[in-house]
């Protein structure tokens, strides 16, 4: 086990020591859970991990609800549609705009992003039923927006006494003559907001994709599980539109009812964040046959890479050729441009809790700056996130998860139309291009430490033994480690920050993270009389 | 002022019951508050005569803020104030809220206060104790005292235990205690040593056994309980035994609850086959 005595020198302290320091202070029952979410990454890269399954009661999780992960996360940025929370107040503030997800309005002007639709449910409506309620907001929405689709979002209490907001959804739809769609996204669903998302996905595809039909066109692509946080959406437009490539939809950051409406004719399906859009992909490429890879935009080099495999998959060598032409464009610029930060960052140390996709993606963005990631973890992910596809069929399927509706999917017998031909597809698939994905962990340092659904106390117990340079991860942790004298950078929402995708994101991402880490602020955590006396004095006796 | 909840399967005759008995004690000269809690707001017909009244939640959900008493409490039978919960229509919303919004509203608008000098309150409850709402009477010590009232019938029975479960978690936190059992006959073999023995086992009392009679049914058509409608008649005077019984009572206790098995065992052993 101890092979690394070296290593131990060289990143701090050993992780199997490490993993038995910190569950000791659990109940044995919690240790012997948390052992399962708690892994070293081994030489191999071959660890099992434990993930969405429920938090163990008082352990301060990171995780939100199911609605947060609907509402929130994937339906919420879709800027041209208004969305109504049926529930209390409190629900639909918390999701109002929260995670800084942007978006423009197209030609039609049609844009709500800033607004918060809400029924308010107050005891009236719990005693008596919200319905009537939520049907007069949604016609009152129509009347003063006359938007092109209204969604419906559950909180709990709506589910607790059984107002149906899908039925609604239909009756509206037909009363309105515009699409209504209600989803049962109701916060007590699931484990974790990762029931939101996948809700969310079979809504998105039972009410808007394949909506419009449109001529193909070569090189249309769709960008999944990419919210636009800080802006990210448009600097990877950007690219690339450079390349040639254009978008026909983003789910959902930037996001459009009448470009989702219309995705199902792209060619191409790039996966951003797994955990929140796989679900869509595999359907649309049921039904539709549009292909999908994984890509990841966060880091120079993993921009790159994502750029090559889209040339591999189109094999268009004028395409490749631009490709390339961007490629050697923008590195070059933009490792000039991290040069200076990537000297004062070089070596540092950081541990990333965050998302369900993110902890990974960011780990490249840190290899570009030379810095060394000693801890990570998910929030929310499944085991094929952090061990990758191949574990799909061996994922167990438990009762919390079959609450969740899986959607029945066929190929639609007029407009499915395969991209590639099998032969293609196998020699893709054989070389990592598409309908793969190698989740976190193999991608990992050997001696890492992973932490699935992290708590309060090993977090802490990582800070101690660890001490990192710099911890990514969300609001509800940020300050507690800003406590311990650590930069944190929110890896949710960017803080005030962003674009971080891309090239110009990698830069502006280098210049936020040396301010931070390297900033003089936190020299100052600990008080000068903690560090010497500040009273000076003789000796009575002496005079 | 003592407060009392009703508690009993769907059906067994909990609102016919208590209007009855609170006729009997009105009768005694006794000063009675009704508070029904059943969505269906059919707990005071009998003591109103048939009197529409307005809901606690309705009041409150057309009134707003500005509800008083006088919108929600009428009079009946002997002095008697009558309250209506109310709730829902059926299949939607949440009637268990409603019973809690509604007690609390009353609370507050001083139904409950010492000016009003009440010797009772009696609460009415719907059928069994289903969720939170429903247990809201006998949460917080809003009633400190509870009849359930059964018959010989075995799921009667059965719904007499499982509120007993309910009684005894509020007792160790609420304070809540049994008085005893209302047996409403339903003419079942052997029904008055059964519900003694039930009675027995789940440590507290049958406190009077109810003949039936279908003067009940009659004085009820008439929108009466039957003190009002035939105070001559033995079912008048059996209602007045009852109300005394209660009025005299001196036996509160944390019930004992019985698993399923020993339930199926007493009926064996005194119910229908014995």
């Amino acid at each position: 086990m101890h092979q690394g005595s070296d290593e131990k020198r060289e990143h701090g302290p050993d992780p199997a020591q490490f993993v038995e320091e910190v569950v000791r202070d659990y109940p044995a029952k919690v240790a012997r859970k948390r052992l399962r979410h708690i892994v070293p990454v081994s030489p191999d890269g071959q660890c099992e991990i434990q993930a969405n399954v429920r938090t163990i009661p008082g352990i301060i999780t990171q995780r939100g609800c199911c609605y947060a992960g609907c509402k929130g996360v994937v339906i919420g940025p879709i800027a041209d549609m208004v969305h109504i929370v049926h529930g209390p107040i409190g629900c639909s503030y918390y999701t109002w705009m929260t995670r800084r997800n942007q978006a423009k309005p197209r030609e039609d002007g049609q844009y709500y992003l800033d607004y918060c639709f809400s029924t308010d449910m107050q005891e009236d409506a719990i005693v008596f039923g919200g319905e009537k309620k939520l049907k007069a907001a949604i016609r009152e929405a129509h009347e003063i927006f006359r938007p092109k689709a209204i969604s419906i979002h559950a909180t709990c209490p709506a589910g607790l006494i059984g107002d149906d907001v899908v039925r609604v959804g239909d009756e509206m739809s037909k009363e309105l003559g515009i699409p209504v769609f209600g989803f049962a996204c109701e916060g007590y669903k699931g484990v974790s907001q990762s029931a939101g998302h996948h809700i969310a996905n079979n809504g998105l595809f039972k009410h808007v994709v394949g909506r419009k039909d449109i001529p193909p066109d070569g090189y249309a692509v769709n960008m999944l599980g990419e919210y636009n946080i800080g802006g990210d959406a448009w600097e990877i437009e950007r690219i690339l539109n450079r390349c040639g490539i254009s978008i026909l939809s983003t789910f959902s950051g930037n996001g459009s009812f009448d470009e989702i409406a219309r995705s199902h004719t792209a060619n191409l399906n790039i996966i951003q964040c797994h955990r929140s859009i796989n679900y869509m992909a595999e359907m649309m490429e049921t039904k539709f046959g549009v292909p999908w890879l994984k890509g990841n935009f966060i880091g120079i080099k993993a921009t790159s890479k994502t750029l090559w495999k889209i040339a591999r998959f189109f094999e268009d060598p004028a395409l490749t050729q631009r490709i390339e032409a961007v490629i050697m464009e923008e590195e070059a610029q933009a490792g000039v441009e991290i040069a200076p930060y990537r000297g004062r960052l070089a070596g540092k140390t950081v541990a990333l809790f965050v998302g369900g996709s993110r902890a990974h993606h960011y780990q490249d963005l840190f290899k570009d700056l030379g810095m060394k990631v000693i801890a990570a973890g998910y929030e929310f992910a499944h085991r094929d996130d952090y061990e990758g596809r191949d574990v799909l069929p061996f994922l167990k399927v438990d009762a919390d998860s079959q609450n969740i509706e899986e959607l029945k999917v066929d190929k639609d017998p007029e407009r499915y139309r395969p991209r590639i031909d099998d032969e293609k597809r196998k020699r893709l698939m054989a070389e990592g291009v598409i309908s793969t994905y190698g989740g976190m962990m193999p991608e990992m340092d050997k001696g890492a430490v992973v932490i699935d659904d992290i708590s309060h106390h090993e977090l802490e117990k990582l800070i101690e033994r660890f001490k990192p340079d710099l911890i990514c991860s969300g609001i509800k942790d940020k300050y507690v480690i800003e406590k311990w004298g650590i930069p944190s950078k929110q890896l949710h929402n960017y803080d005030y920050g962003g674009p971080y995708a891309g090239y110009l994101g990698a830069v502006n991402f280098a210049r936020d993270i040396d301010m931070r880490v390297n900033g003089p602020a936190w020299g100052f955590i600990t008080p000068p009389w903690k560090k010497k006396p500040i009273l000076e004095a003789a000796f009575g006796a002496a005079a | 002022m003592r407060k009392v909840a009703i508690y009993g399967k769907g059906g067994i005759g909990k609102s016919t019951t208590t209007q009855n008995t609170v006729a009997g004690l009105v009768e005694m000269g006794k000063k009675v508050m009704i508070v029904g809690c059943d969505p269906k707001a059919d707990s005071t017909r009998l003591i109103l005569g048939g009197l529409a009244q307005k809901s606690v939640l309705d009041t409150l959900r057309e009134e707003g803020e500005d509800v008083d008493l006088e919108d929600v409490m009428k009079t009946g039978f002997g002095g008697c104030s009558c309250v209506e919960s109310g709730g829902p229509e059926p299949g939607v919303g949440c009637a268990g809220r409603g019973i809690i919004t509604s007690i609390n509203l009353l609370e507050s608008l001083g139904a409950y206060d010492e000016s009003r000098q009440l010797d009772y309150a009696f609460y009415d409850v719907l059928g069994d104790v289903v969720c939170g709402g429903f247990a809201m009477p006998i949460r917080e010590g809003k009633a400190q005292e509870i009849y359930i009232v059964v018959s010989g019938e075995m799921m009667a029975m059965y719904a007499a235990n499982n509120i007993s479960k309910g009684i005894k978690k509020f007792a160790e936190s609420g304070g809540v205690r049994l008085g005893g059992l209302i047996c409403n006959s339903r003419n079942v073999d052997n029904e008055e040593a059964l519900i003694k023995v039930f009675a027995e086992e789940l440590g507290t009392q049958m406190i009077y056994f109810l003949p039936r009679d279908n003067m009940v049914q009659k004085a009820e058509i008439n929108r009466k309980t039957v003190i009002e409608y035939d105070p001559t008649h033995p079912q008048a005077q059996h209602y007045r035994n009852l109300a005394r019984n209660i009025d005299e009572n001196k036996m509160f206790v944390v019930p004992q609850p019985m698993k399923q098995e020993r339930l199926e065992e007493l009926l064996m052993a005194y119910g229908l086959f014995a």
